[in-house]
């Protein structure tokens, strides 16, 4: 369920008038759900990888918020994006199982040798490394997921080796 | 006729490469011209051999593990859909002494059955307590769980028959089930389990809590880290609208249900049930000062019976079987079973369900088998980040809710996290610090600056500045944490924190390491 974009889509691709119907659809879909709002925001990222800004006013005029409003809600939740991730997700977690099994070496071997530190997007587009806090895999630590699956007992050996991979179907994004 | 393969679908084992195992024995079965039916189960929760491939034969089921797809074509060679002899057979899975030795109530059906399958949770012992609460009288409900002693698992240990009773003398027009699925400590993983091992247990047990207090809507509050178990429960939640499960006419009888389930957003606060309610209903998981209690005022204002999933996974049974079988498991005042969860640095790490009374040591070393790496084990801590760090001296503690607290201690959600002697306690104690200022709400000052000020007087401890002053600011600093926070994660982040400095001192007296930009210096950071 974590937003893994369709092949060769990239959300900076869609035009705005796309942008806008996608937010409006999601809108639209869930407008009779009580509570609505944290669903629409999954719905939207799941759609484009991250939430615009132009959702916010849309957002707020369809629930009958202030734009703060839908502002604080979005800001205040670790899994939403305001800016386009990369092609692919890479999520490390660094919880105490996965401590007691290694992860801060795995997070320092993520930045010195290819160059991804937290909530920041390597320079070619490929993949975006964003922290997480346990992923219920901590019998086979240290954990990451890799696109929305779940991948267990990782070695910087393996980082490498799926790292290559993303980079190689990241699809040529700038 | 065709052979049943099990190959578990769980979040672990697919993060092993179940995916890839099932994929070749589907593919080689069909090379070599053999039938068989490829069933996806939960999983038995032995991690160190998953992927655990299991074939049904005429001795009953046995176990092969852990099966990497490469392993597979062997497999075959050697005949193990009659159960032949190989490197990595295992036996009848029941026999393997992991398994022989736990009290599965709740984990009963979890890594045995199809978990989508209606007709086979029912095979199994599903249903019957459904059954009986349609039949029953919602106080009678609420007296065979008061009977059973059954305390909220999420880590409180509230009496659930007290909040049941609560909220069935409440008088509303709508009153909601709240299942919190926000399963957000480190070394927890048995809510996932049950979501992807045996979904309809957890789904029976909210309809019978709604039959019991009066509720007609329940919401499943399910964390985003666990994408798997949300497409799962998905499909449960679906079957079992199907078979009447839920809906408008509960398996004929005219009562109903109906069952919402919510992603959160990847805060751990919103594991505090008022901050989940405040999420729920789409705003900032912000913490709601109490009273009122949810149980009179919860979600939009209704009566809320909130309760962890492992809570709500037990109650089928209760009723199936009475509150009276369920008390005979467990000691002194902590009643029945608990899935326990072996964690981090550990050589056997899986679910372990077992009564109250166990000790910690029996844990670490009987199931466990010690360390992974092989080295001693220094610290563990349980129940969470929020749960105390543990030494050696006090591994004989019985892990029941009354004689943990008395150590110190918290059994929390049942997570056993362990650690090596190369831990540095006084990097996880300031861990704790972090941890509390990257998810704290925000709502109250001792939370939400403490933490910060916490992982700052830490850094100076570590970096050797003015040591002695710095430990009682930090002390001083950690009983205004306990004493003036709101909720458990202010009130509690002291607990990691202070015991690592009372059991592990000579971490915060060593000659300062680490250079500027080693991890001493980094700064808090999320977003």
């Amino acid at each position: 369920m974590d937003s893994r974009l369709p092949a060769n889509t990239s959300p900076t691709v869609l035009g705005t008038q796309d942008l806008l119907a996608t937010i409006d659809s999601v809108i639209a879909a869930n407008r009779s759900v009580a509570g609505a709002l944290l669903p629409m925001l999954h719905g939207i990222q799941d759609l484009l990888g991250y939430v615009p800004s132009t959702a916010v006013p849309r957002l707020a005029d369809a629930l009958n918020l202030s734009q703060a409003e839908v502002h604080g809600v979005l800001s205040f939740y670790h899994d939403f994006r305001t800016v386009p991730p990369g092609c692919h997700i890479l999520r490390l977690c660094r919880a105490e199982a996965c401590q007691a099994m290694g992860c801060n070496a795995l997070e320092t071997h993520l930045q010195k040798q290819h160059g991804l530190s937290f909530n920041e997007t390597a320079a070619d587009g490929s993949i975006t490394l964003e922290p997480v806090y346990c992923l219920g895999n901590c019998a086979c630590a240290p954990s990451v997921l890799v696109d929305g699956e779940v991948r267990g007992r990782v070695t910087s050996e393996k980082l490498d080796r799926w790292i290559q991979e993303l980079r190689t179907t990241a699809g040529g994004n700038p | 006729m065709s052979v049943t393969v099990y190959v578990p679908n769980d979040s672990a084992a697919v993060g092993l490469g179940a995916n890839a195992t099932a994929q070749a024995i589907s593919k080689i079965a069909a090379e070599r011209g053999l039938s068989i039916r490829l069933i996806r189960n939960g999983s038995r929760g032995l991690f160190w051999l998953e992927p655990f491939v299991e074939v049904v034969t005429n001795e009953g089921r046995i176990g092969y593990g852990p099966v990497e797809a490469q392993d597979v074509p062997s497999l075959f060679d050697a005949q193990f859909l009659q159960g032949g002899s190989h490197r990595l057979r295992l036996g009848a899975p029941e026999s393997i002494p992991y398994l022989a030795r736990q009290e599965r109530l709740t984990f009963s059906r979890v890594g045995i059955t199809d978990p989508l399958s209606i007709s086979d949770y029912e095979a199994h012992g599903g249903g019957r307590g459904l059954r009986a609460a349609l039949q029953a009288k919602p106080g009678d409900l609420v007296e065979e769980i008061s009977q059973s002693g059954l305390r909220g698992r999420g880590g409180a240990a509230f009496p659930a028959g007290i909040k049941w009773k609560t909220v069935l003398n409440a008088r509303a027009e709508q009153k909601y089930i709240v299942c919190n699925a926000d399963e957000g400590d480190s070394g927890t993983f048995s809510d996932r389990m049950i979501l992807e091992g045996d979904p309809f247990v957890l789904i029976e047990g909210m309809v019978i809590a709604g039959l019991a207090v009066g509720a007609t809507e329940g919401y499943i509050y399910l964390r985003s880290e666990y994408p798997h178990a949300l497409s799962i429960l998905l499909a449960a939640i679906q079957n079992a609208h199907e078979a009447g499960y839920l809906g408008a006419n509960l398996l004929g009888t005219g009562k109903r249900f109906q069952l919402h389930v919510r992603r959160g957003a990847g805060a751990y606060i919103c594991g505090e049930e008022t901050a989940m309610l405040e999420s729920l209903e789409g705003k900032r998981g912000m913490v709601r000062p109490k009273p009122p209690i949810p149980a009179l005022s919860g979600l939009w204002g209704r009566p809320t019976l909130i309760h962890n999933v492992m809570t709500l996974a037990a109650v089928a049974l209760i009723v199936d079987k009475g509150g009276a079988f369920y008390a005979g498991f467990g000691a002194g005042r902590s009643r029945g079973t608990l899935p326990f969860q072996l964690a981090g640095n550990i050589k056997r790490g899986g679910l372990v369900e077992k009564a109250f009374g166990v000790t910690l040591r029996e844990m670490l070393y009987e199931f466990g088998g010690g360390s992974a790496s092989g080295r001693p084990i220094r610290a563990v801590q349980v129940g969470g980040p929020l749960g105390a760090y543990l030494p050696e001296s006090k591994f004989d503690t019985t892990l029941d809710y009354e004689s943990f607290a008395a150590a110190g201690g918290m059994v929390g959600h049942g997570g056993i996290v362990v650690f090596d002697d190369t831990v540095d306690m006084a990097q996880m104690a300031r861990y704790a610090m972090e941890f509390c200022a990257i998810e704290s709400c925000g709502k109250c000052t001792p939370c939400r600056i403490g933490s910060t000020r916490g992982v700052e007087v830490i850094d100076r401890v570590i970096q050797g500045k003015q040591r002695p002053e710095n430990l009682t600011l930090l002390r001083d600093l950690c009983d205004t944490l306990s004493n003036a926070s709101l909720c458990a994660m202010g009130g509690l982040t002291p607990s990691p924190v202070l015991s690592a400095l009372t059991h592990f001192p000579e971490d915060f007296h060593r000659a300062p390491a680490l250079a500027p930009g080693g991890r001493a210096s980094r700064t808090i950071r999320r977003h």
